[in-house]
This record gives structure tokens, sequence and C-alpha cells, in this order.
């Protein structure tokens, strides 16, 4: 089979580019700082598993100290910062972002282990763009339909994923400094690095101190940050879990509260679509970003009578693909984020298997160091099967067949999830009438995981509740 | 020998039998439980259904199953059907008058203002149908070739802790906002004060709403409250009605939280409802979901 594929020479992006200190502080009031209540831990490249930085596990007094300059700032400068002035600072930010492009490229494929093609092409332009859309907004917030003058909530705290380290990071910051909010945010303890980079942006486009905070650190230093009493409001990205132990821990106080959480979603291929295009939608849907991603298409629905010709054409698209080296630009599929994770894929593949649906990869070799999985399909998948009704958030795809319509949106919708769904087929009628059908946030009609600062994101039912992105993702911090 | 009824004698008036309202029909509670409602000035006035747990879920399987064809409705129909309401209740203008002033105390004056605030609050809603999508939707101009839009979607199944002060104008105005978008609900009424619901139920039974799209209860606000917060096939829970009253309110958002409910929380007490900004396009917004869809542009 490795016949197939055409040899590539290796082709590495320099590491040169980035350059990385040994050790990290916090960045509270505009400046790193000690710690002064926490623990050291080190963050790793999930390729090579080697050490890349040590960073800091912030604790309680850490939080307390970020909060504190978090809420001076929003008093003292930025909420009542004249509005085109915040948004010159944003600009700022997209600007520098742009200049420093490669360099927070590799620092993410580095720590994150997901292909310089994608977070070169996608991840860091995506943050660009995100800065410079709620940048724009920063001084017409009273057009924005939320009434002539609306207010800022004050301090926010927001806890991120390390699936799209520092495309959340953008999605996080940027409105909810745009509405004249400010925040103390806490990068996922697995991917803290370009956070800490964007800390070095801030104090290069001259942001005031305090107005961006960061506190690096896990499970507890999220806690400590939701439940402290001086934060106004709460945006979570992350698992459903996570997010309803958040919910209940508002529950009785006043902090609005917007959560971006697991998805399980439905990737429908009805009997007209164009194959080839599906395909790669397929393609796209489950294995950009090694299935780390929360509205990954990880449910392939396909109607029946083109269901040998998609998986014939699936498979062989698949054995295509490249997986290895997360730097070389000619890979496909980049490293799992971490061990921990690695073993949840694992564990729910076994249980895929042990349920009784088929199980396929196409032959690849994976490196020895790293945590890696090679691109999964099962088929012959139930809706009971756990792989089809739980997040792996790994290259896994189960593939179910329907007949009808009907079918196909009962399916689709038959899960606790609502995050995204997709649809392709050549009928508008029916792509319109599909789409309505869909109890998700975002669907992708003849094509798959695309993003827009402008375009609303964010689930119905247990996918959390708010949306980033677009004029609606300015309500999450705004006073309304 | 009998003796002649006296001419004077006033009439003895058939009183009405006050029950829930689910699905479209008018059940006694399955418990056989009822509690005395009294006026204001302490005076019984009648035996109310003392809704128990399985009422309730009865009455979220029947919202539930009214949902696919009210949210499928077109925002005209939905418009339509809410301003077939007002007209409803204002032909039964003097019955609520009546009803609101014995039982929450009000001068005869106080209680009109407060049934006609109700019927202008349904109008004013029913007008939002077919432009919230118009307001609260929009047109992405992405950085790429697709079509890009955004529209709100009603959120699904919505609990309503009604008002405990207000019992008409304050139930009116977390319904109304609920079900305009194509929400399905159930409603616990005011646990003092539940007859104008149970008589809105009526007003709502001929207005061509569909069956099961509102579904009343009457009871213990501390007793069914819980099961409906904790429900998983409830989307979205107005916790109003439980302003004042304790811990409760927090008990019922974490509740709530298993199935990541929408939540409107209860205010520090009850609001104003016959104030202007007792209306607002946020209390449509608090139930309401976001759907962005993207398709490509080619030839």
């Amino acid at each position: 089979m490795a016949g197939m594929k055409f040899d590539y020479a290796p082709a590495p992006e320099s590491r040169a580019i980035v350059d990385l200190k040994s050790s990290y502080g916090l960045f509270i009031g505009g400046e790193f700082v000690d710690s002064r209540d926490g623990r050291p831990f080190k963050t790793i490249s999930p390729a090579s598993e080697e050490v890349l930085a040590e960073i800091t596990e912030a604790g309680p007094q850490d939080v307390d100290r970020a909060v504190a300059a978090a809420r001076s700032a929003f008093e003292s400068t930025w909420s009542g910062m004249r509005p085109a002035d915040r948004a010159k600072y944003l600009y700022r930010v997209a600007r520098i972002i742009q200049e420093r492009a490669r360099e927070l490229a590799v620092l993410e494929s580095l720590d994150n282990g997901k292909p310089i093609r994608e977070s070169r092409d996608v991840d860091i332009p995506l943050v660009a763009a995100h800065f410079f859309y709620y940048a724009g907004w920063a001084d017409k917030l009273s057009y924005a339909g939320f009434g002539p003058d609306p207010r800022p909530l004050g301090v926010a705290g927001q806890i991120i994923p390390w699936n799209f380290p520092l495309l959340m990071l953008a999605w996080k910051i940027a409105p909810a400094l745009a509405a004249g909010n400010t925040v103390v945010l806490k990068p996922a303890e697995t991917t803290p690095l370009t956070a800490l980079v964007f800390a070095e942006i801030c104090q290069q486009a001259g942001i005031p101190p305090g107005v961006v905070n960061i506190v690096t650190g896990a499970g507890d230093t999220g806690r400590t940050l939701v439940e402290h009493p001086g934060v106004d409001k709460v945006a979570f990205t992350g698992s459903t879990e996570v997010g309803r132990m958040i919910a209940k821990s508002v529950a009785g106080t006043g902090k609005k509260v917007t959560l971006e959480l697991g998805g399980k979603a439905a990737n429908i291929i009805f009997d007209d679509a164009p194959i080839d295009q599906a395909v790669e939608g397929i393609v796209n849907g489950i294995f950009f970003n090694q299935g780390h991603v929360c509205c990954a298409g990880s449910r392939l629905l396909v109607q029946e009578s083109v269901y040998d010709d998609v998986l014939a054409s699936l498979k062989r698209r698949l054995t295509t693909l490249r997986v290895g080296d997360p730097l070389d630009k000619n890979t496909d599929i980049g490293a799992i984020n971490s061990a921990a994770q690695l073993a949840r894929i694992r564990e729910l593949s076994e249980v895929g298997e042990q349920e009784g649906a088929e199980r396929w990869s196409p032959p690849c070799e994976l490196p020895d160091r790293g945590f890696w999985f090679p691109p999964t399909v099962f088929t012959g998948v139930s809706q009971a099967h756990r792989i089809a009704r739980e997040e792996i958030f790994g290259p896994v795809l189960s593939v179910l067949t329907f007949r009808t319509p009907d079918e196909a949106v009962e399916k689709a919708n038959n899960t606790p999830y609502g995050l995204s769904a997709g649809v392709w087929t050549d009928k508008g009628s029916r792509i319109l009438s599909i789409a309505a059908q869909l109890r998700a946030g975002v669907v992708w009609a003849n094509t798959f995981n695309r993003f827009d600062p402008s375009a609303p994101f964010g689930g119905y039912k247990e996918s959390g509740y708010g949306r980033e992105g677009g004029r609606h993702g300015l309500e999450a911090y705004l006073d309304v | 020998m009998t003796s002649e009824p006296s001419a004077r004698a006033p009439r003895v008036p058939v009183r009405k039998t006050y029950k829930l309202y689910i699905g479209g029909k008018f059940p006694r509670s399955e418990s056989g439980r009822s509690y005395v409602i009294n006026s204001a000035k302490g005076q019984f006035l009648a035996n109310a259904a003392l809704a128990s747990r399985k009422d309730a879920r009865d009455a979220v399987v029947a919202a539930r199953a009214a949902y696919p064809r009210w949210s499928g409705a077109t925002a005209y129909n939905r418009a339509q059907i809410l301003y077939r309401i007002a007209e409803m209740l204002e032909g039964r203008r003097d019955q609520f008058v009546d009803e609101v002033a014995t039982g929450e105390g009000l001068s005869a004056a106080r209680a009109a203002a407060a049934v006609d605030a109700a019927v202008d609050r349904w109008v004013w809603y029913a007008g939002w149908a077919d432009k919230i999508a118009q307001v609260y939707g929009s047109s992405n101009p992405v950085a790429g070739p697709y079509f890009n839009f955004s529209t709100p979607e009603p959120t699904g199944v919505v609990a309503v802790v009604a008002p405990q002060q207000s019992s008409l104008l304050g139930l009116v105005s977390a319904l109304a906002p609920a079900i305009v978008s194509g929400n399905t609900a159930v409603a616990l009424a005011s646990e003092q004060r539940p007859l104008p619901a149970i008589t809105l139920a009526e007003v709502l039974a001929t207005s061509d709403l569909p069956g099961g799209v509102v579904n009343l209860l009457t009871g213990r606000v501390a007793e069914v409250s819980p099961w409906l917060a904790s429900h998983m096939d409830v989307n979205g829970i107005d916790l109003t009605g439980v302003a004042g009253l304790g811990n409760l309110g927090a008990d019922l958002e974490q509740a709530a939280a298993e199935n990541l409910k929408r939540v409107k929380r209860p205010p520090a007490k009850e609001p104003s409802w016959t104030s202007a900004d007792a209306e607002g396009l946020d209390r449509i917004v608090d139930f309401i979901e976001t759907k962005t869809v993207w398709h490509p542009v080619g030839v």
C-alpha cells in the first residue's frame, strides 16, 4: 500500500524562529511575575515528549492577584477609555499577530502537536482575523442591537482548551476587550506556550497593565478562577462534563456564563452528493486537527445506496494521509495532544471493537516516541454503540447508514449534543430543509469545519450556550 | 305540601372546578390532591388541583409532542394565534378583572389595568413572531466563497415558574415571549393565586393554539419546580417566579445544569409588570438558539 503514495522528502519548518525560555511565570498586571503559592510543571511536545519549558501552576493567591489586577484595570483604564482607543489597541494586537505569525504557528505545532500546515494556514490567520473583526466593534457597540449604551460586565474569567490554543484565546479575549471588559485567562495545562507569547504581544501593543492577565495551570486553577467572587463573567470552552460543573458552581450567583462544550456531529451524505467532494469533506470533518475538534464530524451517516462507493473512496483517500512530524509541511495528521487523550482514544476504540463494530485503519508507520493514533474508521456502527454516542476527540470515525431523509435527521439529532452537523447533497431545497431540521448550532452544507470571526458559533442542548463570533458574540460580554 | 320558593332568594351560582391544563385537556391531578385557594381577604374561592411529579412529567411529554408542529408553524401563523389569544382574553375581560381583583386584593381599577396590560402584552409579542429573525438573525460576510447566515430557532421545551404576585399579567409576560419563537411551555402558576392562570388556559384552548404548546400546572412551587428543573427533556427554565424564595433559585439552577438548560435566573424581587421595561426582546432571546449555516458559492 505504501506504493500508492508519493514519497516525499522531509520538509520540516525550522524551529529556530521560536525563542523559548526555560521557564515562565504568570502574566499579571502587565508583567511576568513569580507565583506566590503555585507549583511548577512541565509542558512537553506531544510529538517527541521532549520538555519545552517549565510552566507555573497558579495557586489561589495567584488567581486572586490576577483578578485584582483585572478589576483595577477595568475601573481605572479600560472600561472608561475612549472606545476608538480600545479599538486601536486591538488593531495593534491583530497586526503584531500577523507579524509574528510564523513564530506563533511553529510554537503552536510544537506544543500542541498539530500539523504546521494547519497552524500556519488556519489557526493563526483566524486569530489575527478575530482581533481585527472585534477591534472594529469596540467603538460601534451602540449599533450592535443591545440598546443605545451597552455596558461591559467587568472582569471575565476565561478557560480555554488545548485543541486550538491561540485561536480559542482569540475567541475569548477579542470580544471581551472590545466590549470593555478585562480578562483573566487560563490556557490548557498541556498547551500554555502561545498564550504566554500572547502576553508578550500585549506588552508590545502597549495594552494597559491588568487588562489581560494569563494564569497557567490545570483544573484546580480553573476552578479557583470560576469560583472567584471578583469574576463577573465566566467563559469556558471544553468538555461537557466540566461545563456542567461550572454551570452548577455559578448557580445562585450573578455571574454571566457562556459554555462551548462537546459534540458528536453527524455528517450526512445523500446519494446525489458529489462523492469525491464529500469524501474530502468527511476527511476534513474528522481528521482535521487529529479529530481534536469539538465540532468534528465524528458520525458519518451515509445513504445506503452509495455506501459502498463512499466507503471505498474514503478508504482509498485515507491511505494517502501522512501521519507524522507536526513541523513537516507535508504532514496531514500530527500527534495526539497528550498521553491521557491517547489513552481515552484507545479505550473507546477498543470498546468499539468489543461492541461489535468493524475497525479499519490504513497502513501507516507511527513514530517511536510521542503520542500517535492512526486515522481509524469503524463500520457497522449502531446508534447504541458508545463510539456513536460519546465524544472520542480523536481521529476516529463511526459510520452509520440511513435510507430516507427523515431517518437521517432522526439519527443525526439522536444525541444529547448539538454543536454542529454536515449535509452533502446536490439538491438545494433538501439542503435548506435538512439544515432547518438539524438541532445544531452550526450546519455546514457541502463543506465542513469552516470558521470565520463574523460567523456565530456555538451549540444547542448539552453542547453549551452562548455564541462566539459575529455580532452575537458581543452579547456574552455586555450587560444585556 | 311544598313551600313556594322565594322569588327574592339569590340564585345559587354554578362554580367552576379548577383543574390542570395538559395537552389541550383539563385533567385533575393524577394524585387526586387539591388545595384550598383563598382570596386576598382570606375567603374560600376554590379547591385547585395540587399537581404532582407525574403531572409535571405528563406536561413535559405533552409539550415535547406539540413542539414539532408549533416550531414548524410559520411565524405568521404563530403571530396570528398569539393575537387571537389577545382577542379571546379581551372578550372575557370582566371575568379576569374580577378574578385578579379577588385573588390579588386589587381595586377594580388596578385589576383592570393589569388585565388590559396582559391583553396588550399578547399583542406586543404576537407582532414579534415574524420579526425576531430579522432583528436577531444575520447574514455573515465570511472571508471566503461561502454563503453564510445565522437564524434564531426555538430552544425546545421551556419550563416557566410563573411570578407569584402578579397572577395573570406576570404569567403572560413570561409565557408569551417563551412561545412566540416556537418553544412549547410548561408553566407552574402562582402558588397562592393560581385561578386566573387556569382561566387563561380556557382562553388558550379556544384560540387555535395547538394543545400542548402551553401546559399549566397549579400546586406547590417547592414540590413541582425541582422536577421541571431536573427533567432531562426540558431545554430551558424561567425562574422568575422563584424571586424571594430563599435558596430555591440556586438549587433549581444547579438541577438545571445537569442537561445544561438555558436558565433565566430569578430577579431579586418580582418586577413591576405594568412598566414599559417588562416588555423586551430579552425574554425572547433567553430561549432561542442561533444556527449558522454555511454553503460554498461557486458555479
